[in-house]
């Protein structure tokens, strides 16, 4: 393997509670490549959105080093997309404008990509309708087009599709498919399905919870589009959910002692 | 009284019969004060109440159709609404921008927020006999009287409205790499807009009132000073006219404000009632 495009070496994270320091995260190690498409998933309090903020450089206070393309991460910004559970759109602006942001939609070049990106995420004709127009998919597929406007080295999804039912979310699985496939955007794309995980993810990341520490790394070596019904798909969920499973017991444990 | 009156003639345009739930909805509207005003009109024909205190509504029409023709009402009403909107435009001016540089910067909030706290406490009232020293019965002291009035609401709910910017979007705003210009540029200021429209509602309810005691005072021109004209005179019914006026202008002003309001705030998802 060539220079990982992120590494993430011995980080640690706490955070200081009322009832003491929590350990979030310990000693996380992991590379990412160019083009790769990582699932995260974990139970919840395992520290899996916090690894996605301290990537995007909106969590500080970690000790261990986070590099993209070589360089520590010092702050948010736009070489680091992140979609968040919720769509975050501006209200008061069109979807248009929402997706130009801070960039002036006047000029030629920035229309010209904000119209491709409507064509990418499907939401033609709805370009002057407002964020409460919307549906929760089409708000949030909008967000992606925000974030694919700035052209960023990574796309960090927290749970985007949490909040959506079952037949939106696979909608939207074979939307963020069908752009990974033509961008070829780096993606890292927290879940707590483990359907999901497995369907989107070269590699599927486990964490387990308390403190957040990486359980294994599932290599998931099917053949894109994937068809969750397959036999080999149920063979490679079963891998991930053995894997989620002990992570669940050694919760069970903690929470014995309690 | 006078509102209801004005409810009158604002509900006659939406008499038109673009459906019949709004006839309706319009038709309950007048019930009220087209009842009070039939039984106005009776009471005041049977002398059961007194035409000095109480003049009829038809002797308040003559006497409005007096001052209307002579011209004296017009030129009255149009010294009181520059006087407001001087005086608005001035606080309100102000109060944006200062509600703005308070709400933006933490330091200017401690430097400034107590004194303008401070000023708020008083009343116009206490200030009017200064006033009137400083600047003379001139045209100064109103409008500086009604910018007092109107700079408050404009400048709190300016500065509530910032505050209440959502954390989240500021995060979208750092994830988005906007800069510093952009953050107040597109999203403090357009978040902040729902609050600021409501100051200025408020205010300009304000300049409106601040003017009646600006021109009751002192003041040899206006509808206030044509109202306590016509007190002295005993001349109720132009104190009346004074009145539905002032309603009249006020719901005016306060519906165009309203319909602005409509337009920039058309993204809102809430409850429309």
């Amino acid at each position: 393997m060539g220079e990982a495009l992120l590494s993430i070496t011995e980080l640690n994270k706490h955070f200081d509670t009322a009832g003491g320091k929590v350990q979030a995260l310990e000693d996380v190690e992991l590379e990412v490549q160019e083009g790769e498409f990582i699932t995260v998933i974990g139970p919840s309090g395992c520290g899996k959105s916090t690894l996605l903020r301290i990537i995007a450089g909106l969590d500080t206070g970690y000790t261990g080093s986070v590099t993209l393309e070589g360089a520590a991460i010092s702050g948010p910004g736009i070489d680091k997309g992140f979609i968040f559970q919720e769509h975050r759109l501006f209200p008061w602006l069109t979807v248009e404008k929402n997706i130009a942001s801070d960039l002036p939609l006047g000029r030629p070049d920035i229309r010209q990509r904000v119209d491709e990106l409507v064509e990418l995420v499907k939401l033609g004709g709805f370009e002057k309708s407002y964020p409460r127009e919307l549906s929760g998919g089409m708000a949030q597929r909008v967000a992606i087009a925000r974030a694919l406007l700035r052209s960023p080295k990574v796309l960090l999804l927290d749970e985007p599709f949490g909040a959506l039912d079952a037949f939106t979310r696979a909608h939207m699985q074979a939307v963020l498919l069908d752009i990974w496939r033509r961008n070829r955007t780096t993606m890292i794309f927290v879940t707590h399905d483990i359907d999901e995980a497995v369907f989107l993810g070269n590699r599927v990341v486990i964490l387990e919870s308390r403190p957040g520490r990486i359980r294994k790394i599932v290599p998931i070596d099917l053949p894109y589009p994937r068809t969750k019904t397959t036999t080999s798909f149920q063979e490679l969920r079963l891998k991930v959910l053995n894997y989620f499973e002990k992570v669940d017991e050694l919760e069970l444990k903690d929470g014995a002692g309690i | 009284m006078a509102e209801r009156t004005v409810a009158v003639g604002n509900a006659g345009k939406t008499g038109q019969p673009d459906g019949p739930g709004k006839v309706v909805i319009a038709g309950l509207g007048l019930l009220l004060p087209v009842g009070v005003l039939i039984l106005w009109q009776i009471l005041g024909y049977y002398g059961v109440i007194s035409e000095m205190l109480f003049p009829t509504p038809y002797t308040i029409a003559q006497s409005f159709i007096a001052l209307a023709s002579t011209g004296d009402l017009w030129s009255n009403l149009r010294i009181s609404v520059v006087r407001a909107l001087s005086g608005f435009l001035l606080g309100g001016g102000l109060g944006l921008f200062f509600g703005i540089l308070v709400g933006l910067f933490r330091r200017s909030e401690k430097l400034l927020d107590p004194s303008l706290q401070m000023i708020r406490m008083i009343p116009s009232l206490a200030v009017v006999p200064l006033f009137i020293l400083w600047f003379g019965i001139g045209e100064e002291s109103k409008v500086l009287l009604i910018a007092k009035g109107a700079f408050f609401p404009v400048y709190i709910n300016t500065f509530i409205g910032i505050r209440g910017t959502d954390n989240k979007l500021f995060e979208v705003a750092r994830v988005l790499g906007f800069s510093r210009e952009k953050q107040i540029v597109r999203l403090v200021l357009p978040a902040a807009v729902p609050n600021v429209m409501l100051g200025v509602r408020l205010s300009l309810g304000l300049s409106w009132l601040g003017l009646v005691v600006a021109e009751l005072i002192a003041s040899t021109s206006g509808i206030g000073y044509m109202m306590s004209d016509a007190r002295q005179f005993a001349d109720t019914p132009v104190v009346f006219v004074g009145i539905i006026v002032f309603a009249a202008v006020g719901l005016l002003s306060d519906t165009i404000v309203r319909l602005i309001e409509q337009h920039l705030l058309r993204w809102r998802d809430s409850y429309q009632g």
